[in-house]
């Protein structure tokens, strides 16, 4: 057992056990950022703009400041600088400043003595509007560039992006078959429970403190010195345990700044909660995607070459709409793919709620679009679709479009939901109304560059030993829920032998913890664990120091085991880890370790925009649906999903499967249910969760998580994510399993049943038409 | 958090108190029994009652008591409570379904029948925050002067989202209400008028008491809902049915499809049946003209065209379980 191994020492990895929260948030004892309440503390309201797109003419708030409750407003006049995630596209303000670009844009912020004062005093500030022409789809964005909402003010176009590897047009000229198919998906929401809150504190020090609900403290940090023009020195950006982001929170927001400036110009604290509707607005969800594809293949399976135009609906903003619109081409070359390939993906701004990173950023929407292509070219060529996908499999080396792959648990993913869903038995013999699907997927371990180009690390976590034998985990990774507190508290107590109860994890706090750029593009195992792993490392090296010198034996023989650190041979002798750390302090002084986590160097294809998809490894996912069709009503119930996912190494697996619940969640919803309208007036449809339809616990299918475990070398232990990937393809192995039930095709989300038993009729028409022409025939 | 904008609350012990209240207060104040949907009203600032008289202390409005013929329901019993009694389940099982199929657990502990009869009309358009509805330029039935669901239309046409609505029409049910002038009894199908903005025929100082349910041997009921997810979700169409049987023979056939439009509509297909039709004819006849006499507006959140194509299913499935097919 040494270092080097990989296999854990006290047996706390890989074991089944409860996250480190579980009961504290069950009995409601976790502190979210609305459960703080400062002494003094202000509320403060946005006001928003009622108009798709308009300049803002005059804004007089005296009507508004009449109200002795009512103490501040600011306006954007108060924060003219811009914003934005990705350092090329700063376009917002906190607070609009010229113009307002859709419903719900936030154009003023007012605090008060008490919530209801501030939400009354958003009715009494006047705001005169000029309304300006507005694109509120995808046809109006590109029909109508003089409304201007590009960068330049002549287009609306926010990033265009075409790439090419490989002679697409010769190798679909030699295809066998080639299919044409388009797909559109209408965009969905995040939808956390806890909605954004940010609370703004100033005080006689000058320090400003930022508690917020955010899943990037260090960006927020970064950006509040930017736009409030105050040193990094100054300003404290704490992120206590968040109530469910998805993405949803992976930016800086209004609220932020609002919170902030009302604070420094009132000497109070000030809190700003959204309302489940504001969270609408703020939304950042998966962008509506008109997508049009065509697939060639051999007749024996073998794909011939992909070529891919997507038209991409990006709202107001550009927030991480450059990387989106890479998204969208760059991470369908895993699993299973053709040696050839161009996509072209143009991203539109248009006059909505910006869309964003949501759990599988920028590539669900494609997912669906190829893998409901790949099960027509199966059917097509007459080979089943899970050996189509194995024919196809890209198993190791490089993507088409220049990208490694490390480990690769595919092909283990194909054969395990084979088996489970007894597919060779089953598919296509269960009779008209129920079918089984299947679908693949691949999935990033964390972006392999930072947002921000600079060379430091990007995860790192230093540990505090106490003499007492406790030990404390200080990290910046972002606690949303995925459980990157318990993860690293594990990795640390298996390292050190210790109980978990006696690793205490303290993280998200920029006074406190080294950076983590955060919690998004699936990054904190891979890249927090492999910090949090070095810096354990440095420590149990000292006690196995100070244990064999107590010993008399060489520090080779010395191993680490649950509670104790003990000599080969003289396990009687065995010393308490807190004695081993007191032997340690009292030899090297006070314990400690710095660890961090840098991503290898260039990784990626050599192209422009060859790094955005580039990842230290890739997980892989294999899902089977299976689906009951009502052909009466048009309903789908999806009864069963399948989900094998290859994450490396399972380090704490009750959290792997609770992703993988997660993910098969959300992605049955967008399949069924889900869908974010906004109407031709540019009104959010129903920005409440009546309207927007979620699921409740009645409407979750059966779900089996099924683990694989690749090893990867570069993981921490071999792990890598799982937090996003299992999202993927469970929505095209649903429509490939409603294809099986009842021989439609869905080309649009979500596969409602108004929409199914539309296709249905279509079918049943068509089929009677046949009938009828075979019997003129005869 | 959407504040709750400032109100007085009121809690009389006895109905008499309760009532004097109401009528002293005039249209300043509003009932609220279980407040699962007035206090979200409230939120969202289409209830402008300054005073809130609450029934949550008025002992007499509570519980189920059964007659030989009949079932006598108080206005303050929980939906859960009323799902649960035997004596429901057994004498008018389509009350039974139906409050069990309203919203979530939560709002059927807290939601009372009284509540739910009284509930307001939904619409898209309408149940919405202030600042959606001021984007939108508000409508007929609050704040506005149009309607978005009927272009030019004159009347607010919200939808009846009572589930219990039609079951108690369809049961042949009777509302009782008290004021200061005494007590009034309604047939529950003469209770609800087509009027969006106000659908029920009570006047602003009444309050429903009591909900008297006939039992009677031979009849059997059932009722089913139509909607998206499988809790919480209001009706995209809410349908209830009665048969009566005289012997073997069927003696009467009521169907009540709701969720349409302001007022539950009773299906004149179903009260056209002859009796001693056999019960596959009866489900032919009134599966074949639910499609023409139910129309659902787009009022509600959901597919209006799915809607409407969903009546005879809905219809159909009902009516076929009813009658044992
Ligand atoms: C998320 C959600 C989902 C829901 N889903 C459904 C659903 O599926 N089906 C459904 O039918 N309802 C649904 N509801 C609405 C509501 O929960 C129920 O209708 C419930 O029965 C209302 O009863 P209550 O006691 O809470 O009414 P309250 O909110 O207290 O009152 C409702 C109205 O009735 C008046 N009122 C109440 N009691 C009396 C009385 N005794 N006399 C005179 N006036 C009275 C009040 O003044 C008020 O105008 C839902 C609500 C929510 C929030
Ligand atoms: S039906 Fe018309 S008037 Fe009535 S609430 Fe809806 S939009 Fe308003």
């Amino acid at each position: 057992m040494s270092a080097g191994d990989g296999s854990g020492r006290s047996g706390l990895v890989g074991k089944r056990a409860r996250r480190g929260d579980l009961i504290r948030k069950v009995r409601g004892e976790v502190r979210y950022t609305d459960d703080i309440k400062l002494p003094r503390m202000l509320h403060a309201r946005l006001v928003r703009c009622p108009h798709p797109h308009a300049r803002i003419v005059s804004i007089d708030a005296s009507r508004a400041l009449a109200d002795k409750n009512v103490i501040a407003v600011v306006t954007g006049r108060d924060m003219p600088r811009r914003f934005g995630i990705i350092p090329w596209t700063p376009d917002e303000y906190p607070l609009a400043l010229e113009n307002a670009r859709f419903i719900g844009d936030a154009v003023a912020a007012v605090a008060a003595l008490d919530e209801r004062s501030a939400d009354l005093a958003t009715r009494a500030i006047d705001i005169q509007y000029e309304v300006l022409p507005a694109a509120l789809d995808l046809d109006a964005a590109e029909q109508n560039p003089s409304i201007g909402l590009g960068a330049t003010g002549k287009d609306n176009i926010s990033k265009t992006v075409d790439l090419s590897f490989g002679d697409v047009d010769a190798a679909l000229g030699a295809s066998d078959v080639v299919l044409e198919g388009e797909y559109y998906f209408e965009g969905t929401a995040h939808a956390p429970i806890e909605t954004h809150c940010a609370i703004g504190q100033y005080d006689g020090d000058g320090l400003l403190t930022v508690w917020s609900a955010t899943q990037v403290p260090h960006y927020l940090h970064r950006e509040l010195s930017r736009v409030l023009a105050i040193s990094p020195a100054r300003i404290r950006v704490i992120q206590p345990p968040v109530g469910g982001a998805f993405g949803g929170k992976s930016e800086p927001f209004a609220l932020e700044f609002a919170a902030a400036k009302l604070a420094m110009v009132t000497g109070r604290p000030v809190k700003i909660l959204y309302t489940r509707e504001e969270e609408f607005y703020a939304h950042r969800g998966r962008h509506p995607m008109a997508m049009r594809y065509r697939v060639g293949a051999k007749s024996d399976g073998s794909l011939t070459a992909v070529d891919a135009k997507t038209r991409i609906d990006g709202g107001a903003y550009s927030s991480f709409g450059l990387v989106t619109t890479y998204y969208s081409g760059q991470l369908l070359t895993l699993p299973s793919f053709a040696p050839n390939y161009r996509f072209s993906s143009t991203r539109y701004f248009t006059n909505k709620p910006p869309c964003g990173p949501k759990r599988g950023h920028g590539s669900v929407q494609p997912r669906f679009a190829f893998e409901s292509m790949l099960d027509r070219i199966a059917e097509r060529v007459r080979v089943d679709p899970i050996e189509l996908r194995r024919k196809n499999a890209v198993v190791e080396g490089q993507t088409v479009n220049g990208f490694r792959v490390t480990s690769n648990g595919y092909l283990e993913c194909l054969a395990r939901v084979e088996a489970a869903s007894d597919w060779k038995n089953r598919r296509g013999k269960l009779g008209f109304g129920r079918g089984l699907g299947v679908a693949s997927s691949a999935y990033i371990s964390g972006t392999n560059y930072p947002i921000y180009p600079n060379e430091m690390p990007q995860s790192a976590v230093q540990l505090k030993v106490d003499r007492s034998g406790v030990v404390t985990v200080f990290n910046g990774a972002s606690e949303i829920g995925q459980g990157t507190d318990t993860l690293l508290a594990t990795l640390v107590a298996d390292e050190l032998g210790l109980d978990l109860a006696a690793v205490r994890v303290v993280s998200a706090d920029t006074d406190l913890c080294p950076v983590d750029l955060g919690a998004y593009s699936s990054r904190g195992t891979f890249m927090n664990g492999n910090a949090a792993i070095a810096a354990a490392r440095q420590v149990r090296e000292k006690l196995v120091a100070a244990v064999a010198e107590k010993l008399g034996v060489h520090p080779k023989d010395v191993f680490v085991s649950q509670g104790s650190l003990c000599a080969v041979g003289r396990e009687a002798d065995a010393v308490p880890v807190t004695e081993a750390i007191q032997l340690a302090e009292a030899r090297f002084g006070t314990l400690g370790a710095t660890g961090w986590y840098k991503s290898p160097p260039k990784l990626g294809g050599d192209y422009r925009g060859g790094t955005i998809g580039a990842s230290p490894a890739y997980s892989f996912t294999a899902h089977v649906a299976e689906v009951e069709v009502d052909a009466e009503t048009g309903i789908v119930n999806v009864v069963k999903v399948w989900c094998a996912h290859d994450c490396g190494r399972a380090l704490c697996p009750t959290l792997v499967d609770g992703q993988i619940e997660g993910s098969v969640y959300m992605g049955v919803a967008e399949a069924l249910l889900e869908e974010h309208v906004i109407d031709h007036r540019g009104l959010h449809r129903g920005p409440n969760l009546l309207d927007y339809r979620i699921p409740t616990t009645l409407d979750v299918p059966d779900i089996v998580s099924i683990l694989v475990e690749s090893h990867d070398p570069e993981g921490p232990l071999g792990a890598k994510e799982a937090g996003e990937g299992p999202l993927h393809s469970s929505i095209p192995a649903v429509a490939n399993a409603i294809y099986d039930a009842v021989g439609i095709r869905l080309d649009r989300l979500p596969f409602s049943p108004g929409r199914v038993l539309q296709a249905l009729r279509k079918r049943a028409a068509s089929a009677s038409r046949e009938g009828v022409a075979a019997e003129e025939e005869e | 958090m959407l504040p709750l904008p400032a109100f007085r609350l009121h809690r009389p012990r006895t109905l008499p108190e309760a009532v004097s209240m109401l009528h002293r207060f005039g249209s300043d104040a509003r009932v609220i029994a279980g407040g699962t949907d007035i206090v979200p009203n409230m939120k969202q600032g289409l209830v402008d009652a300054r005073s809130l008289v609450s029934l949550q202390h008025v002992e007499a409005l509570f519980g189920v008591e059964a007659t030989s013929d009949s079932l006598s329901i108080g206005a303050m019993t929980s939906l859960d409570a009323v799902a649960a009694d035997p004596r429901v389940r057994a004498g008018a099982p389509a009350l039974a379904e139906a409050a069990e199929g309203v919203g979530g657990p939560h709002h059927r502990r807290m939601g009372t029948l009284g509540g739910n009869l009284c509930l307001d009309t939904r619409c898209r358009y309408y149940n919405q925050t202030y600042f959606w509805r001021s984007a939108l330029g508000f409508c007929l039935k609050k704040d506005g002067s149009v309607c978005h669901v009927v272009a030019g239309g004159q009347k607010c046409v919200a939808a009846a989202s009572n589930d219990t609505a039609p079951a108690l029409i369809a049961l042949e049910a009777s509302v009782e209400l008290e004021s200061v002038r005494g007590r009034r009894v309604l047939d529950a199908k003469s209770f609800f008028t087509a009027d969006g903005i106000r659908n029920t025929v009570m006047e602003a100082d009444e309050i429903v008491s009591r909900v008297v349910v006939p039992t009677r041997a031979g009849r059997t009921s059932g009722f089913d809902k139509l909607r998206r997810r499988n809790a919480i979700d209001f009706p995209l169409l809410s349908i209830a049915a009665r048969v009566d049987r005289d012997g073997d023979a069927i003696a009467a056939v009521e169907v009540v499809v709701s969720a349409l439009a302001a007022r539950p509509r009773r299906m004149a297909a179903a009260q056209k049946i002859a009796p001693g039709t056999s019960p596959a004819d009866i489900v032919g006849a009134i599966t074949q003209a639910a499609k023409r006499e139910c129309k659902p507006l787009d009022n509600i959140e959901g597919d209006a065209e799915w809607r409407h194509q969903m009546v005879p299913v809905v219809v159909g499935r009902l009516l076929s379980r009813v009658l044992g097919l």
